[in-house]
């Protein structure tokens, strides 16, 4: 809220101030609410201090930049040579966020516009609340499903040998995406003026020609905004990757091909490692990379969300 | 009076193909979702009993039920509510109440959609940093709480926020106006206008929470314990985690045990998010203002 209407009314002379037990339960209060609303300021540093200073050591040590980003070789446990190179990692991330996006994105825009703009009442209410659900299943069902239910699909409708693979893993990955994308999107449509529309439609344009004409472009940012959070929700997932990815070191050729994500590579072998071991370090700087990227998928998107309320 | 010319029956025929296309994507991702969850709750119900419910995993996790994880799941969410409710419920009153629209309150809103929007292993890192190693909690229930609770903090804090944020400005004008503090406004006119509002978003939360598996697997989780944890310095299982286990790390594991335990849980999440859209379409129906 702005909140330059909620102040305390001025004008009025200090002197009034009443120095009695309500003053000072007051600005104790304003302090404590003070530090609750710092603190997620406070943990989003917190978080970058200390992976950084578990994986300080790798950054100074082992660390080689071209090696790290352009070696698909990760080998952390290897006898002879140890060699950290992420590549593959990126490009299994890359891979499975990338088909994902693929499937949400159309199919999230499409359901945000038909909830927004084409459906009323009850159907409307049933859809979004449908959605919202949806947008509530935990990831390690979404992994537990690719495994369980998909894997075998796989296998049968396109006889390979292994249903575990980057399209398990995109199609998982979407199906989880579109609910959160579709809100966000949904969120963005209904930011349109409603006169907007009534203005268009008395000219005589159709529904379609509306949305077409008039919502989607005012509606463009936003939508923007969703379909990057939904980039950066894929990215940053986890336990589904892990669960349908078949988590082998390659680089894809086809859809087919089994991969390994960034995330899951942590989440399989940090338990694995001995505490400030060169692997257990790299695994912190991985971390750090992640770090980075989100943050900044999601500053571009609340740049582009907040130009649109700007202009 | 009016014809329908041919561009009118043009544009009519293309908006019912375009609404009839659009309405057809929408059936085209909710429908295979239903029809998972169909598979789930037929492959997953006859193992759902309430021995499953309230007995310990047995032979190897390959028999038995799942009240360890039941019971782990509820211990972790709950340490976690006692320090993120209080927590996200002060930084959305300051942000609500007392913050203006400058760049520090930017800056407490980016950090907010960050939090939401780190990975969640990146989270687990941190909870390995911070609490396992540097504050020596050890992989323990309060480790994994406090991982989680700053993973779901964003749901209090925004939840709490949009309801504060309902409260007509006019309640608390009124309320100034007869000498109160700021404080005693948002005591006794601000909170109680917005509590229903705040408990959808704990509801969330708990929801969230529940779910959640990597943040906890390196933090306090463990794949199997013989004994129930005896405080928060103990190790326990979890729910989620439990799922990961026996359907990826089990050999010789019954079809349908895994398929149980995702009911559970996913019914445990659709449960408690019911729960706060009926809570917040009451709220709607009442709303006074």
């Amino acid at each position: 809220m702005d909140n330059s209407s909620s102040k305390v009314p001025t004008g009025i002379d200090a002197s009034f101030d009443q120095l009695n037990r309500d003053w000072y339960i007051d600005k104790a209060v304003q302090i404590l609410v003070f530090l609750g609303g710092i603190s997620a300021v406070v943990f989003i540093i917190g978080i970058f201090v200390f992976i950084s200073k578990e994986g300080f050591g790798f950054l100074i040590g082992e660390f080689n930049f071209k090696e790290f980003f352009f070696s698909p070789n990760w080998r952390p446990t290897s006898e002879n040579k140890e060699t950290f190179g992420i590549l593959a990692l990126i490009a299994g991330t890359a891979s499975v966020t990338g088909l994902a996006m693929l499937i949400a994105i159309p199919f999230s825009l499409g359901t945000a516009i038909f909830i927004a703009e084409f459906s009323s009442g009850k159907t409307r209410e049933f859809l979004k609340i449908t959605v919202e659900l949806l947008a509530a299943i935990p990831s390690v069902v979404w992994g537990f499903i690719g495994l369980a239910i998909m894997n075998p699909i796989i296998i049968k409708t396109f006889d390979v040998p292994v249903g575990l693979n980057v399209l398990n893993a995109g199609v998982i990955l979407g199906l989880m995406a579109a609910p959160i994308m579709t809100s966000i999107a949904e969120d963005a449509l209904k930011a349109v003026p409603d006169r907007y529309r009534e203005a268009a439609e008395a000219m005589g344009a159709t529904r379609w020609q509306v949305i077409y004409k008039v919502v989607l472009p005012a509606a463009k940012n936003g939508l923007l905004g969703a379909v990057l959070l939904g980039v950066g929700r894929g990215f940053g997932e986890t336990m589904a990757v892990l669960m349908a990815t078949g988590h082998s070191i390659n680089i894809p050729t086809s859809v087919f091909d089994s991969v390994r994500a960034l995330t899951a590579t942590i989440a399989a072998e940090l338990g694995e490692t001995a505490a400030g071991s060169p692997h257990y370090q790299a695994l912190f700087t991985i971390g750090i990379f992640l770090f980075i990227v989100t943050f900044i998928i999601n500053l571009v998107a609340d740049l582009v969300v907040r130009g649109v309320r700007k202009g | 009076m009016f014809e329908a010319t041919r561009l009118n029956r043009k544009n009519e025929t293309r908006q019912k193909l375009f609404r009839l296309g659009l309405g057809a994507m929408t059936g085209l991702l909710i429908l295979p979702v239903v029809l998972i969850l169909s598979t789930l709750i037929y492959k997953g119900a006859p193992v759902i009993s309430f021995e499953f419910l309230f007995t310990g995993p047995t032979k190897g996790m390959t028999a038995g039920g799942i009240f360890p994880a039941l019971l782990g799941t509820v211990l972790l969410v709950m340490v976690a509510l006692i320090a993120s409710v209080p927590l996200g419920i002060a930084a959305a009153i300051y942000l609500s109440e007392y913050a203006s629209d400058n760049w520090f309150t930017r800056a407490i809103n980016l950090a907010i959609i960050n939090l939401a929007g780190v990975p969640s292993i990146v989270h687990a890192l941190f909870g390995v940093g911070a609490f396992v190693i540097f504050f020596k909690f050890g992989t323990s229930i309060l480790a994994a709480s406090l991982t989680l609770a700053i993973m779901t903090l964003p749901v209090v804090i925004v939840a709490t926020r949009e309801s504060l944020q309902a409260v007509p400005m006019a309640f608390r004008e009124a309320c100034w106006n007869m000498g109160a503090t700021r404080w005693q406004t948002i005591r006794r006119v601000v909170l109680p206008n917005a509590v229903t509002g705040i408990l959808t978003g704990v509801i969330l939360e708990v929801s969230r929470t529940a779910g959640e598996t990597a943040p906890i697997m390196f933090t306090g989780a463990a794949f199997f314990l013989p004994l129930l944890p005896q405080g928060v310095f103990d190790q326990t299982m979890a729910l989620s985690l439990h799922l990961f286990v026996v359907s990826t790390q089990v050999p010789g594991m019954p079809e349908n045990l895994p398929f149980g335990v995702a009911l559970v849980l996913i019914s445990m999440v659709l449960l408690m998010n019911s729960l706060s859209i009926a809570l917040r379409m009451y709220l709607r129906g009442k709303k006074k203002w």
